[in-house]
């Protein structure tokens, strides 16, 4: 379907988002795909679940622990599910992910470290009220 | 859509008389990867949307007003209940996608009708969590830490909501044009707002209900 519309034989340059590459086992190759993605994925959930309520590790490293599991999940939805590889033909939809991902990594690390100085270096909360009486 | 590439290519080469650039015929792509590419991009600044209601709640985690904190209200079996219902949900999406392309109606219909009720499973159950909490006096008004939290969640729960009237809007055409190619782009289209409706989740279940119960 990627390569042909309107039965009209289109050139091999770029890929759709969220579509692959396909041939006659097209059915199969696409739902082991899928299948893939969806037990890499229960996989990453189901450990990210059982870890908050788990002794076996080590406590402090649990927030990391969870954010790592994290980006690889959206890994996997990405490869997997979105099918946004590192193939050459789908390499405009993998710039537009970077550019996203980079604003993303902007805003969220941007806010929280502006915010954290912030707290640190403003007086606290009880004297202000002081203050202001 | 037009073999519009040879055109081009044909036109430039008797121009110029010289030969027509050889990336001239790649550089025309059809209009699934034009429509798909102009989707992506939108979804990337949904995201992008999504990161400040992010940053938002991060930042106003703690400011709980002597109100309940993330760990007194979070309950953790209905979020992993939820978890599962988006990600079967994206399986079956998939199946719908794969069914659409093979012009399988079993796999399509029965994909997307799939996907529908595991979507609603799950707005259903976030409505009754949300209702749970304002009946329990922790209300998005209660203090900044609810405010950002119902902001996040409830924008996420908004977009499903929307993801599922797309749904249903996609089975009708398909039901009632056929497997058209212009159909066809807006099922790619669904299914890709689909599969970044998961990702968002993800985020949200890790950043919201286990970091918020770890700390």
């Amino acid at each position: 379907m990627s390569d042909r519309e309107l039965g009209v034989p289109l050139h091999h340059g770029d890929i759709a988002p969220g579509d692959e590459r396909a041939d006659r086992t097209e059915i199969v190759h696409g739902i082991r795909g899928y299948l893939v993605g969806l037990g890499l994925s229960v996989l990453a959930t189901v450990v990210a679940f059982l870890l908050p309520g788990t002794s076996l590790v080590w406590q402090p490293s649990i927030p990391a622990a969870l954010i790592v599991l994290a980006i690889a999940q959206m890994g996997v939805h990405i490869v997997f599910f979105l099918h946004i590889t590192t193939r050459p033909d789908s390499a405009n939809n993998v710039m537009a992910l970077a550019f996203g991902v980079f604003v993303v990594f902007v805003l969220i690390v941007g806010s929280v470290w502006i915010m954290t100085h912030l707290n640190q270096n403003m007086m606290p909360m009880e004297r202000l009220m002081q203050m202001q009486r | 859509m037009s073999i519009q590439g040879t055109d081009f290519a044909i036109a430039g080469g008797a121009v110029a008389d010289v030969p027509a650039p050889v990336h001239a015929e790649r550089s025309l792509a059809s209009r699934r990867i034009v429509t798909a590419f102009g989707f992506w991009v939108f979804l990337l600044t949904d995201v992008v949307m999504f990161s400040a209601f992010f940053a938002t709640y991060v930042v106003l985690e703690n400011m709980t007003a002597d109100g309940p904190r993330g760990v007194d209200v979070f309950n953790i079996p209905v979020v992993a209940l939820e978890t599962g219902y988006l990600l079967a949900s994206s399986f079956t999406c998939g199946i719908a996608s794969l069914g659409a392309r093979a012009r399988n109606n079993l796999m399509y219909y029965g994909g997307m009708v799939a996907t529908f009720v595991l979507g609603a499973a799950f707005v259903l159950q976030e409505f009754s969590d949300f209702s749970g909490l304002v009946a329990q006096g922790a209300g998005p008004s209660r203090s900044a830490f609810l405010s950002g939290y119902f902001a996040l969640v409830g924008c996420h729960g908004l977009h499903v909501t929307m993801g599922l009237l797309f749904l249903l809007t996609m089975i009708a055409q398909v039901f009632a044009k056929g497997y058209r190619p212009d159909i066809l782009r807006r099922v790619l289209c669904f299914a890709l707002f689909w599969h970044t409706l998961d990702i968002i989740w993800v985020g949200i279940f890790t950043v919201v209900y286990l970091l918020g119960v770890v700390r």
